[in-house]
């Protein structure tokens, strides 16, 4: 199993993904963003949270446009696993794989802290390996987590189960408590909360161990 | 020539940060501001020949993110 991990100037998450994936038992290859194809025999890519050319224009804006983006896109439009944590999410918003957008948290300042998330779905590759319902504890790092998404849209995601991660107290004004967003094909998941920041003991806890552990076990196994 | 792009959240997108900037401008005594939009303004040198239309696609492509935000192209001889 084999997962690519992208790299922008500004990502500082890359390694630490990276790293979420090996102890999974994934082998790793990382990917820069200037490349115009990816690696050949990825199983899923990754791409990492960080401030990716500085957040200017938009968080994840120019990212969304690099090179390397449009073969992640068309990888996933094949059918392909994409998770994008943080200004992943942001990213994979911008391309339009996943629906909504990101703004400025609600109460306007940076937040990092433990976050207690509720797991809305089970039904992906991501969430399989958790209970639904289950209450998990995950850090949150930003400044732009505020999912900004219509009633409609809302209303869509909770009906079609696309909902994989809720906040169990709304820290940044996310419509409907939402976290975590799955794609209609459920292979593509963003997310703003940090699950590779939760994956050793030294971490002070590792509920974001099934995730990758999930992933890997469903990839290797697909 | 010159093209000036103004980028603004639509309406009904909630926009803290104007939010915050009314209830600064309230802290300093302006009463009667009911509601600010913060949005930006993007300022292009440009090719002689280059068409409105070129704008709207860049626009459309990276300028703007029209899921949240509406944008108006004016071009400057």
């Amino acid at each position: 199993m084999k997962a690519g991990v992208l790299t922008f100037p500004g990502s500082n998450c890359d390694r630490d993904l990276a790293q979420g994936f090996k102890l999974a038992g994934a082998d790793v290859e990382m990917v820069w963003h200037k490349e115009t194809s990816l690696p050949a025999g990825l199983d899923v890519i990754g791409i990492p949270g960080g401030f990716s050319f500085g957040d200017y224009l938009r968080c994840g804006a120019i990212a969304a446009r690099s090179p390397i983006c449009a073969a992640v896109v068309e990888f996933a439009k094949g059918g392909g696993h994409v998770i994008g944590i943080c200004n992943g999410f942001q990213v994979l918003c911008e391309t339009g794989l996943l629906p909504g957008a990101l703004m400025r948290n609600a109460g306007l300042t940076f937040l990092c802290r433990q976050q207690e998330l509720i797991v809305e779905s089970t039904d992906s590759a991501y969430t399989r390996g958790y209970e639904t319902g289950a209450r998990i504890t995950v850090p949150i790092a930003h400044h732009d987590g505020n999912y900004s998404a219509d009633e409609a849209l809302v209303a869509q995601l909770r009906g079609e189960g696309r909902v994989a991660f809720s906040y169990a107290d709304n820290p940044n004004g996310s419509a409907g408590d939402i976290a975590g967003v799955l794609s209609e094909n459920r292979r593509v998941l963003g997310m703003m909360p940090h699950p590779e920041r939760a994956t050793e003991a030294a971490h002070g806890n590792r509920d974001g161990a099934p995730l990758f552990a999930s992933l890997v076990d469903a990839l290797v196994t697909a | 020539m010159k093209a000036k792009v103004h980028v603004m959240l639509k309406t009904g997108v909630l926009d803290p940060q104007g939010e915050a900037v009314r209830h600064a401008l309230g802290t300093l005594g302006f009463d009667g501001v009911e509601g600010v939009r913060q949005g930006k303004v993007i300022e292009l040198d440009l090719a002689d020949g280059t068409s409105e239309a070129d704008v709207t696609e860049m626009c459309e492509k990276l300028l703007a993110n029209t899921v949240i935000e509406r944008y108006s192209i004016e071009m400057v001889a």
